[in-house]
C-alpha cells in the first residue's frame, strides 16, 4: 500500500497538467482531451481483462453501448445528477459484465474472441428492435450542460474535458491499486497456468468473471462518457469498429499496462485526425485520401508490433532502462508471471478439465 | 511469459484480420483546398470562415463504411462545381474552400469531425452534411454554435425545426411530401390492387410511410417490411411479402437494399411492379450494385435489364443530352472530375452546390452568417430543381416537388407533369404550373 499515496500523487499532477492545458488549448483539443479521457476509462478496462486475466473481449464496444444507452435513459427520463448517472451506468454494466463473464469464464483464446464478437455485433442493434424506447437508429439525444456555478461563458468542451479526465483518473487509480491486490495477482497466475493457479487454490472461474465485471464497468463509464460528450447515443456508434479499436488501442499501448492505455488512446484519437490533416493539405487524390487514416492505422498497429512487441508502455520502460542500467529492468517484466498467489479455501475450478484441449 | 506472448499475438492477428475486413470494405475520396489569389479591398472577413479572399465551409460525408457506395460520389461533384466557380471569378473574388470530412456514416463520429469544423477549422457553415441519423448527431450542437447548417443531404422532416433549429436548412424533398406523390401515383395507377411496403426502419423510410398512408388506401396495403442498415439478410422480409400476395412494392430504401430487394424478388421468382424513392433508385447506382451483388452470389445478372420499368420520382431533371443542366454539369464533371461517374449522385452534388453558390450571391458581399439565413430565409430560385423552394422564416425544407418516372434504359423517363405538395396530410397535390429554369450560359447564377 506504500504506492497508494505515490499513484495518488501522479494523479493530480495529471489532472493538474489537464486543468492547465483544458485552458491554454482551443474548443476543439477539450473535446480531443475528453475523447481521449473517455478512450483511456474504456482502454483501461480492456487492458486489466486482456493483459492481467488473459481474456480477448471483441464485444467492449457492447459494454459501452450499454453504459452510453443506461446514461441517456436516466437524463432523459428521471434527469439525475450526472455522478449518479455515473452510478447507475457502473452498476448496469457490471450487471452485465456479471452475466456475460459466467459464459466467457468457460472459453479461451479466439473462442472467447468469437463469442464476445458475436455480443459486439448483435447487442446494439437492440436498440433498432425497440425504437420507441432506444431511439432506433436515430438515437437518444443527451443534453449535458456547464453547471450554474462556473458561470455562462464557460466552455462546455472544457468541463467535458474536467469531467471525463477526472472519470478516467479515478478509474485508473482504482485499476492500479487493483492490479497490486490480490485480486490481481490472482488474474495474472490465471492468465500464465490456470491449471496451476486453481492448484494454488484460486477460484479460476470467479477471478476470471470478477476480471469481465471490472472491465465492463469501465467500457460502462467510458459509455456514459461518451454520451454526454457526443451529445447523442445511437446504434451507429458502437458497431464492431468500436471494440476493435479498444483492443487496438490496448495492444498498441501495451497490454496490461494502466499508462499503454493512455498512450493506445492518444493514437487512437489523435493519429486519424492528424492524418487526415496531413493527407488533406497535400491534396492527394480523393479516391486515396479517404483511405489513408484506416491505412495509417494498419501501419502504426504493424510497427508498433514489430518494434515494441510489448507496446508503446513496454517499448519506453525499455529505453528508459537502457539508460539507467540493469537495476531497474525488473519493470519491464511487470506483466510477467507472479508466483505470489494467496491462497483461498473455496477453490473449485468446475471446468477445468474442459480447459485441457483448448488452452 | 510464453502465454502472455501468444495471447498478444492472437490480439494482434484478430485485429489485423479486423482492420483489413474494414478497410476492404471501404471506399474512395478526400477534401481538396484551392489556394487564393488576389484580394480586393472592399472585402473584409465578415464573418467566422470568411477572410477577403475565401470562403471555407465544412461537410461530414460516408466516404468509407456501409453508405458510402454511390453517396461518397456527392462531396467530390459539389467541390467540382465550386471549383468550376473559383476559377470564374468566385463569390465576389472570393474562392471557395470546401473541407469535407469522413465519418462513416458513423454518428459519433459525426459529432467528433463536425466539432473539428466549428471549432477547429473555423468553418463559415456546414453545407450538405450527409445523413439522417448521422446528422441528427451535429444539428444541435451547430444550432448551439450559431453556424448555419445548410441543405442537410437527408428529406427528413426534422431539419424544419425554424425556432429550435434556426441555422439548419434541408434541401432536397423531404420524405413525407415524396410519399404522398408517390403514394397517389400508387392509389391512381394500381387501383384495387394489393400493396406491399418495404421501408428504411428509421426516420427515413417512417416518413416516407407516413406521406404513402396519407394516399394510400389502408385496405390495400396488405404487408409492411422493414429493414435496419446493418442487417443485410432481407430474405424474410422478401418472402414476407411474396406470401402477402403484394402486386405493387414501395420500397423506401438506399441503393443497397434497393439492389437486394430486387435480387431477393428475383430469387424467389416473385415480380411484383416495383415503386422506389428517389433515394433508393438512381438507375447507374442500383445498376452497379445489382451486378457487384450478383457477383458476389455468384451469378451474372444485367443490372440495366433489371431496373427496367422500376417506377420512382424524381427533384431533378433528368440525365439527357437535352437538358442544359445535364449540359453544364457535364461539362464540368468532364473538366474537373472525369472518373468519377456521372449518375444522380454526382448530379446531386452539383445542384446542391449551385444552390449554395445562389445563397451565398444573394448573402452580399461581405456576408455574416446571419446574413446568409436571411437569403435563404427570403427565398432562392429554383435552379436545377424541377420544382421552386419552399425557404421561408416558417419553412426549412427545400424543394417542394417532383416528377414521377419509370427507369427505361438506365435512365428515369419522365411520367406526366411536376407535382407538388406540403407535408400536411391534408394538402393537395397539385401540378406544378411553372416553367423550368434553364441553366446559364456562364454556369454561375447571378447574384
Amino acid at each position: 500500500m506504500r504506492t497508494l499515496p505515490r499513484r495518488l500523487a501522479v494523479a493530480i499532477i495529471v489532472a493538474a497538467i489537464v486543468v492547465f492545458l483544458s485552458i491554454k488549448l482551443n474548443a476543439f483539443r477539450d473535446f480531443q482531451i475528453a475523447e481521449i479521457a473517455t478512450e483511456v476509462t474504456a482502454v483501461a478496462g480492456l487492458t486489466v481483462l486482456t493483459g492481467l486475466s488473459g481474456q480477448i473481449s471483441l464485444g467492449n464496444g457492447a459494454f459501452m453501448a450499454i453504459g452510453a444507452y443506461a446514461t441517456a435513459l436516466v437524463l432523459i427520463h428521471l434527469n439525475w445528477p450526472f455522478y449518479l448517472v455515473l452510478v447507475i451506468a457502473a452498476a448496469v454494466t457490471a450487471v452485465a459484465g456479471a452475466v456475460v463473464g459466467v459464459a466467457a469464464a468457460r472459453l479461451r483464446g479466439p473462442y472467447l474472441a468469437g463469442a464476445t464478437l458475436l455480443l459486439g455485433v448483435s447487442l446494439p442493434s437492440l436498440a433498432l428492435a425497440y425504437p420507441g424506447f432506444f431511439g432506433g437508429e436515430q438515437g437518444l439525444n443527451v443534453v449535458f450542460n456547464t453547471p450554474a456555478f462556473l458561470g455562462v461563458n464557460f466552455p462546455l468542451t472544457r468541463w467535458q474535458a474536467w469531467v471525463s479526465s477526472l472519470v478516467a483518473l479515478i478509474v485508473l487509480v482504482l485499476l492500479a491499486n487493483l492490479d497490486r491486490s490480490r485480486i490481481g495477482r490472482n488474474w495474472r497466475a490465471v492468465r500464465d497456468n490456470d491449471v496451476a493457479a486453481a492448484l494454488d487454490g484460486i477460484n479460476v472461474a470467479a477471478a476470471r468473471v470478477r476480471a469481465f465485471v471490472v472491465s465492463a464497468v469501465c467500457a460502462g463509464l467510458a459509455g456514459a462518457l461518451l454520451a454526454i460528450v457526443t451529445g447523442l447515443v445511437a446504434p451507429g456508434g458502437f458497431t464492431i469498429t468500436l471494440s476493435i479499436a479498444l483492443l487496438t488501442a490496448a495492444v498498441i499501448g501495451g497490454l496490461g499496462s494502466l499508462a499503454g492505455a493512455l498512450w493506445g488512446s492518444l493514437v487512437i484519437v489523435l493519429v486519424p485526425v492528424y492524418v487526415t490533416d496531413v493527407a488533406t493539405s497535400h491534396g492527394l487524390s480523393s479516391s486515396v485520401g479517404a483511405n489513408i487514416p484506416i491505412a495509417a492505422y494498419g501501419v502504426v498497429l504493424i510497427l508498433v508490433m514489430l518494434v515494441f512487441p510489448h507496446g508503446i508502455q513496454g517499448g519506453l520502460l525499455r529505453l528508459i532502462s537502457a539508460f539507467t542500467g540493469p537495476g531497474q529492468k525488473s519493470r519491464i517484466r511487470r506483466t510477467a508471471p507472479t508466483r505470489h498467489v494467496t491462497p483461498s479455501a473455496d477453490q473449485a475450478p468446475a471446468s477445468q478439465h474442459e480447459k485441457e484441449g483448448t488452452s | 511469459m510464453k502465454k502472455s506472448q501468444r495471447l498478444r499475438w492472437q490480439a494482434a492477428a484478430i485485429m489485423t484480420a479486423a482492420a483489413l475486413g474494414v478497410a476492404a470494405c471501404s471506399s474512395s475520396s478526400s477534401s481538396s483546398a484551392s489556394s487564393a489569389s488576389s484580394s480586393n479591398a472592399a472585402l473584409t472577413a465578415s464573418a467566422p470562415g470568411i477572410t477577403a479572399t475565401t470562403i471555407t465551409i465544412g461537410s461530414h460525408q460516408p466516404l468509407t463504411g456501409p453508405a458510402a457506395p454511390g453517396y461518397s460520389e456527392i462531396a467530390p461533384a459539389s467541390n467540382a462545381y465550386f471549383q468550376y466557380v473559383n476559377a470564374h471569378g468566385g463569390i465576389y473574388g472570393r474562392k471557395i474552400v470546401y473541407k469535407y470530412l469522413d465519418d462513416a456514416y458513423d454518428p459519433t463520429k459525426t459529432a467528433s469531425v463536425v466539432r473539428q469544423l466549428v471549432l477547429q477549422d473555423g468553418v463559415y457553415a456546414i453545407f450538405n452534411g450527409l445523413g439522417t441519423p448521422t446528422h441528427l448527431a451535429a444539428v444541435s450542437f451547430l444550432n448551439s454554435e450559431k453556424v448555419p447548417d445548410v441543405f442537410v443531404a437527408s428529406g427528413c422532416e426534422c431539419w424544419n425545426a425554424p425556432t429550435t433549429y434556426p441555422e439548419t436548412f434541408g434541401w432536397q424533398l423531404d420524405y413525407i411530401s415524396e410519399g404522398k406523390i408517390l403514394g397517389q401515383y400508387i392509389a391512381q395507377h394500381f387501383k384495387g390492387e394489393k400493396i406491399g411496403y418495404f421501408y428504411q426502419n428509421d426516420e427515413f423510410g417512417q416518413d416516407g410511410v407516413k406521406g404513402l398512408n396519407d394516399e394510400i388506401p389502408a385496405s390495400s396495403v396488405v404487408s409492411k417490411q422493414s429493414y435496419v442498415t446493418t442487417n443485410v439478410n432481407i430474405g424474410p422480409q422478401v418472402a414476407a411479402l411474396r406470401a402477402s400476395g403484394a402486386k405493387v412494392i414501395v420500397a423506401y430504401s438506399i441503393p443497397a437494399f434497393t439492389a437486394l430487394l430486387k435480387l431477393g424478388m428475383l430469387k424467389l421468382g416473385y415480380n411484383p411492379t416495383l415503386v422506389v424513392s428517389d433515394v433508393g433508385s438512381d438507375p447507374i447506382t442500383l445498376s452497379g450494385l445489382l451486378e457487384a451483388f450478383a457477383k458476389q452470389g455468384g451469378a451474372t445478372v444485367n443490372g440495366n435489364q433489371l431496373t427496367n420499368g422500376i417506377i420512382t420520382d424524381e427533384y431533378l431533371p433528368a440525365l439527357s443530352s437535352s437538358d442544359s443542366w445535364y449540359t453544364l454539369f457535364k461539362m464540368i464533371h468532364d473538366q474537373y472530375e472525369p472518373k468519377a461517374p456521372l449518375d444522380g449522385n454526382f448530379f446531386y452534388g452539383m445542384a446542391v452546390a449551385y444552390t449554395f453558390v445562389q445563397a451565398m450571391l444573394k448573402a452580399g458581399r461581405n456576408p455574416t452568417r446571419a446574413s446568409l439565413l436571411s437569403a435563404i430565409e427570403g427565398g432562392l430560385p429554383q435552379g436545377p430543381m424541377v420544382a421552386p423552394f419552399a425557404y421561408s422564416s416558417t419553412n426549412h425544407l427545400g424543394v417542394t416537388g417532383a416528377y414521377m418516372g419509370t427507369i427505361q434504359n438506365g435512365v428515369v423517363v419522365q411520367q406526366g407533369s411536376v407535382l407538388t405538395t406540403t407535408t400536411d396530410a391534408t394538402s393537395p397535390i397539385t401540378p406544378y404550373t411553372g416553367t423550368e429554369e434553364q441553366a446559364p450560359a456562364s454556369g454561375i447564377p447571378s447574384p
